[in-house]
């Protein structure tokens, strides 16, 4: 049981950076993006191949993540300049994607496990920590660079693309380079964290993808009912802490005895149903007990006066 | 300063619908002038904001800022010489985002954005300066989310950040429209104030006759497109509601007609 958690947790951290791309896209710029599931698949095929093919795993992380800023680049080009609906551009780019992810991988799957990868090489290490406290400090690296980047002039007006197009425009900011550039930058880091994935797990394979932008949005919103979003500091924080629980929830779901591997989407996505509602029915809970007490508070008034 | 040359341009051409928003529309105002703009509705008064802001490009026709061509610019780039205050106190303002970097996205308007803090110290005490002279305490609340103020202190901070950077050229598209008279007074106030204290080239667009003899030095009345009236300083302190709706039955053939004009 500890060992599996501690498993979640470590891979909690990678989904994390996937995670902290989809907020990028779905909350700062409003645009819900199923390139996600595409990306991440190539992240993970380049960082394998490359690997393969000798190249040392930090490079092949780091062309991993090019590759997906490339790919969210062009999700962002179909949007704003063939003007095409956001959720069909994304799916364009994903299914386009499926087919370039088989070529780069040449075959469905494609294994390293005779290779050489960034955690054989973090294991090699005296500590079962290792891994843990080494992703700890990418994942914090991440999360500074991304709030500080969107307290910069340039991230204010990023923000504000997804907040208000028309004022952001009227202030002199080109929303469409900021759109493409924001989707490279998101698809960027879930194609980073496809390729940690792949060499975490010693394998990537074409159908790795599938319902990652469910588990990116359920990271999201799990994280955000459960630590709030007040600030971009706090929210870059809860989309990271959504994420763990994320993993964490679904490898104790998968101890019960009646469920198995193939129920983990329906799993999510009941996840991501009680991470929506529940808040709101908890606020219309407390929002009425007010009420109720409001009124006898008037009624023992009227009470005393009479 | 600003100067439009033969603008033309016409909505849906050749079906049932076709619309000529603007016809051929010449002028040139100098450097602080201010000009109200009223008109009946669809008389392109909008039209002629958005084709000088760049969200519309003319069929025909020329707009010079400051001697430089802009009208194949896109509103991006041309926002860097334009402040602009739209009708819905919604429109000008980001309202996830707190009052200081709402003002900190205006105070870039007319430089290149770069990746370095967007809110500094240094920048929160010229952004109090400013938020002071509108005296809705809204110095107080920097960190504040703007979706929390009211319409009147959203427009108000629209109408700062549209102006403390001291535009070439100052839009006001029926910036009060939306507003209670008393904060539609406020706004025009703080619009009186901004205009002359940055001496800015100011075309406002009301439905308020009155708001449109009292403000400014020059008035234009348009109908189908055109500009029938082009009234300058002293002409204009002479005039009455009454001449300018007199002048536009005489030049329009018809009633002044506008659902929301407001006459008093």
């Amino acid at each position: 049981m500890l060992i599996s958690l501690f498993g979640a947790f470590e891979s909690g951290i990678i989904y994390a950076i996937m995670a902290l791309g989809v907020y990028l896209s779905f909350r700062i710029l409003d645009f819900p993006d199923l390139t996600v599931d595409g990306s991440f698949v190539t992240g993970a095929a380049v960082g394998a191949i490359a690997i393969i093919n000798g190249v040392p795993p930090i490079i092949a992380s780091i062309m991993a993540g090019a590759a997906g800023f490339i790919a969210g680049c062009l999700t962002g080009f179909l949007h704003t300049k063939g003007k095409i609906n956001a959720l069909l551009a994304g799916i364009i780019m994903m299914t386009a994607l499926y087919s370039i992810n088989l070529r780069i991988l040449g075959q469905p799957t494609a294994s390293m496990l005779n290779e050489s990868t960034l955690f054989t090489q973090l294991k090699s290490l005296p500590s079962t920590w290792a891994i843990v406290l080494v992703m700890i400090l990418v994942i914090l690296f991440i999360k500074f660079l991304i709030d500080y980047y969107l307290k910069t002039e340039v991230g204010l007006a990023l923000r504000a693309t997804g907040n208000n197009k028309i004022m952001i425009r009227s202030l002199s900011a080109n929303t469409d380079f900021l759109i493409i550039t924001g989707m490279g930058v998101s698809n960027a880091l879930v194609a980073f964290s496809g390729g940690l994935i792949a060499q975490y797990g010693g394998f990537a394979d074409v159908n790795m993808g599938i319902g990652m932008i469910i588990i990116g949005l359920a990271s999201v919103i799990i994280g955000e009912s459960l630590f709030g979003t007040k600030t971009i500091v706090r929210a870059t924080f809860a989309v990271i802490g959504g994420a763990i629980i994320y993993r964490i929830f679904v490898t104790m779901a998968l101890r019960v005895d009646f469920l198995d591997t193939g129920d983990m989407k329906l799993i999510t996505a009941i996840l991501v149903i009680t991470a929506l509602v529940a808040p709101r029915m908890i606020n219309a809970r407390k929002e009425k007990k007010r009420k109720i007490r409001k009124r006898s508070e008037l009624m023992q008034r009227k009470a005393g006066e009479a | 300063m600003l100067q439009l040359q033969d603008i033309s341009i016409t909505f849906n051409e050749n079906t049932p619908d076709e619309k000529k928003a603007l016809q051929s529309i010449n002028f040139e105002l100098q450097k602080g002038e201010f000009v109200t703009v009223i008109g009946s509705n669809g008389a392109g008064k909008s039209t002629l904001m958005n084709i000088i802001s760049g969200n519309l490009i003319p069929d025909v026709g020329n707009v010079i800022i400051n001697d430089k061509e802009v009208v194949d610019l896109p509103e991006y780039n041309r926002s860097k010489f334009i402040g602009r205050v739209f009708q819905d106190p919604m429109a000008g303002t980001a309202p996830s985002m707190t009052i200081e970097e709402n003002l900190a996205m205006a105070y870039a308007r007319n430089k290149k954005r770069k990746l370095k803090p967007g809110v500094t110290k240094k920048r929160r005490i010229i952004f109090k300066e400013y938020l002071e002279t509108l005296n809705l305490g809204l110095e107080n609340r920097l960190s504040a989310k703007v979706g929390l103020l009211s319409g009147g202190e959203r427009q108000a901070l629209s109408l700062l950040m549209a102006t403390f950077t001291e535009p070439d050229i100052l839009l006001l598209d029926e910036h009060t429209a939306a507003l209670d008279p008393s904060r539609a007074e406020l706004i025009i106030d703080i619009t009186r104030d901004v205009v002359n204290k940055y001496n800015l080239t100011t075309l406002m667009v009301t439905h308020n006759m009155q708001q449109a003899l009292d403000l400014g030095d020059r008035l234009f009345m348009m109908d189908k497109g055109e500009i029938i009236l082009n009234v300058f300083q002293e002409e204009k302190d002479n005039l009455t509601i009454k001449d300018l709706m007199n002048e536009f039955q005489k030049k329009s053939g018809s009633q002044f007609e506008s659902d929301r004009a407001v006459l008093v």
